[in-house]
């Protein structure tokens, strides 16, 4: 009777539903058995580490802000940045890390159905509120992708300034490009080409696996190559890190110019003083100034240019995009046979020309951000440039605010260190 | 330092500038307290397979589910048999999943029940295809949350050709054929 019972109430149920599932083929059985159905297996989600995570992130944070300013120690780094790779890396999984918490946020401020949770809006927030306050820490010693990074930089090379120069201008096109990929919709980008995640999780496809792989045996001989040259949320902390209150300093006390630290850091963030006779003269130096700022609005308007030129090939980011192209392929007859998105398509209730609009749409947008970006990305290049020409005056080797991953590698071979009593 | 008694340095001033934008961007994507699944929607699933192929685990995460209460118990199963099996018994060779994760049990006459080993489901839908073609569509595929990993990105929403992923309140990680939307929340 039960049974029977629950039938009816299921059928009723159907029924409220309205022709949303439609009607079933076939009907439900009656048992005279007694049978009882099974539970349906449906288990929860554990999301209980998730809150935890944002503690054990704050505790990792205080803990590598103080080992690297206030306690000097490499070894103490080190050991925070294995822990870090071990938690946050291969028992969280490496998601939500806040290099990609960057779209969620982006995502949330500007499209209003997306909801974003508040442990992710911690994650984002938090390595940048340290940053300003004490400089990179969050990549020093806990963001698992610079941890892998860091254990694997065993034997590096020096790269020169122009070369670290040229190269730290793509982090800003990732950036960009994330951007763009969010507020176009087109899906998280930093998360889908993210080249570790594949061995936290021990799982991942070919192109994943060979990205990251390759990148590690990269990282052997260049220091953290994804951190310095790739990784978009580094931008944002090298920002914060540029106006920090305080800083990993070398050194700690008076410098006498051993230059040990110069070598001694593998990701060429210390900076060395200013030479005692000029490379130019002044009046070589604010000719080339002038040079530079006439030169600004061509860098940006060519930038605009490459951005609107390459924007349809962009937009293909876009998985709309990429449809109608192949189902306009299809319909001309320029290709044989369909794909499962094709199908997919034609399953639907929409017309090609549907598709089409909707697709135009979206390389209308692409078009401006891929203008914006081209700019923006015309304004990082001057800036990179007027940083090269600029020869300020300084007395003693330092670290660089915006490079200094604070990882704490020189603090060991400064020979002031052991007076300063740490 | 003289500059450190200066009530507004210059770095100062930017820092705090710098705090109030990335607070300000963070107030800006209103963050809500819950946390958030990924949700695959039955109704909008085209069992193009993908789902077996595409998750960053492997086996996928994502798993058929058997909701009894539709099922018709057909002897002739369009989830279970391959079409134009030559019988009806267990033999692999007449079952359609490729795995034989689905294990055929005699209720009464003519009754069968059909259930889903997860342990051995790869969630590659080919009997959910059969149901919801042929049958009630009882066999649905869904995303086991306590073997998702969660994602950031999930790579089979990426690949999905019927859009049928979606990020939703974790109470409503599970959504069900034959359940109305109000009672979607289990």
């Amino acid at each position: 009777m039960t049974a029977r019972g629950r039938i009816v109430a299921v059928l009723a149920a159907c029924f409220a539903a309205g022709a949303a599932w439609g009607e079933f083929r076939f009907p439900m059985p009656e048992f005279e058995s007694g049978y009882k159905y099974p539970e349906m297996h449906t288990p929860a989600a554990d999301l209980t580490w998730a809150v935890a995570d944002v503690a054990i992130l704050v505790g990792f944070l205080c803990l590598a802000a103080w080992l690297v300013l206030k306690r000097r120690s490499r070894p103490g780094v080190l050991a925070l940045t294995v822990v870090s790779l071990l938690y946050f890396g291969f028992w969280r999984k490496g998601c939500v890390c806040p290099v990609g918490s960057v779209q969620n946020v982006l995502d949330g401020a500007l499209h209003s159905s997306v909801a974003v949770p508040w442990v992710v809006v911690l994650f984002f927030v938090l390595p940048i509120l340290f940053a300003l306050f004490f400089g990179r820490v969050f990549c020093a010693a806990v963001c698992p992708l610079g941890a892998i990074q860091e254990l694997v930089a065993v034997k590096p090379v020096q790269l020169s300034r122009p070369v670290i120069a040229a190269l730290s201008v793509i982090p800003y096109a990732y950036l960009g490009l994330a951007v763009l990929g969010v507020a176009t919709g087109s899906g998280y980008l930093i998360c889908e080409y993210d080249p570790f995640v594949g061995f936290f999780r021990f799982g991942a496809s070919f192109n994943m696996f060979l990205v990251g792989g390759l990148l590690l045996l990269l990282g052997v001989f260049v220091g953290r190559p994804y951190c310095r040259f790739l990784c978009p949320y580094g931008v944002l902390l090298g920002w914060a890190s540029r106006i920090s209150k305080w800083h990993a300093s070398i050194p700690p006390t008076k410098c006498i110019q051993c230059r040990l630290c110069e070598s001694a850091c593998p990701y060429g963030a210390i900076v060395t003083p200013t030479p005692e006779e000029r490379p130019e003269s002044r009046a070589q130096g604010a000719r080339r100034l002038a040079w530079l700022i006439a030169l600004a609005p061509v860098v940006i308007a060519l930038g605009v240019g490459v951005g609107v030129l390459s924007s349809p090939m962009l937009s293909r980011l876009h998985a709309t995009v990429r449809l109608a192209e192949r189902v306009a392929l299809e319909e001309r007859g320029d290709v044989q046979g369909t794909t499962i998105d094709t199908d997919a398509f034609r399953a639907q209730k929409r017309t090609p020309a549907e598709l089409y609009a909707e697709a135009h749409d979206i390389q209308g947008e692409y078009k401006w951000g891929a203008g914006l970006l081209g700019a923006f990305l015309g304004i990082v290049v001057i800036a990179k440039l007027l940083a090269l020409s600029a020869v300020p005056a300084r007395k003693d080797y330092e670290t660089h605010r915006t490079h200094c991953l604070s990882c704490a590698r020189c603090f060991p071979y400064c020979p002031v260190e052991g007076d300063h009593g740490a | 330092m003289s500059e450190g008694k200066k009530p507004f340095s210059r770095r100062g001033f930017l820092r705090a500038g710098a705090a109030l934008v990335a607070g300000g961007i963070a107030w800006q994507a209103r963050p809500v307290s819950g946390q958030t699944v990924w949700q695959l929607d039955p109704a909008k699933c085209l069992q193009c397979g993908r789902c077996a192929t595409e998750c960053v685990l492997s086996p996928s995460a994502v798993k058929c589910v058997h909701n009894y209460q539709i099922c018709g118990y057909c002897d002739l199963c369009s989830g279970y048999l391959q079409p134009g099996a030559k019988g009806r018994d267990t033999g692999a060779e007449h079952q359609l999943c490729p795995v034989a994760a689905i294990q055929r049990k005699f209720i009464e006459d003519p009754f069968f029940q059909y259930t889903i080993d997860e342990s051995l489901c790869i969630g590659c839908g080919k009997c959910v295809k059969g149901c919801t073609l042929f049958g009630n569509g009882s066999l649905q595929l869904q995303i086991k949350q306590d073997v998702c990993v969660h994602c950031n990105e999930c790579a089979i929403a990426m690949a999905c050709p019927a859009d049928a992923f979606s990020r939703v309140p974790v109470e409503e990680a599970y959504v069900l054929k034959s359940q109305p939307p109000q009672e979607r929340k289990k």
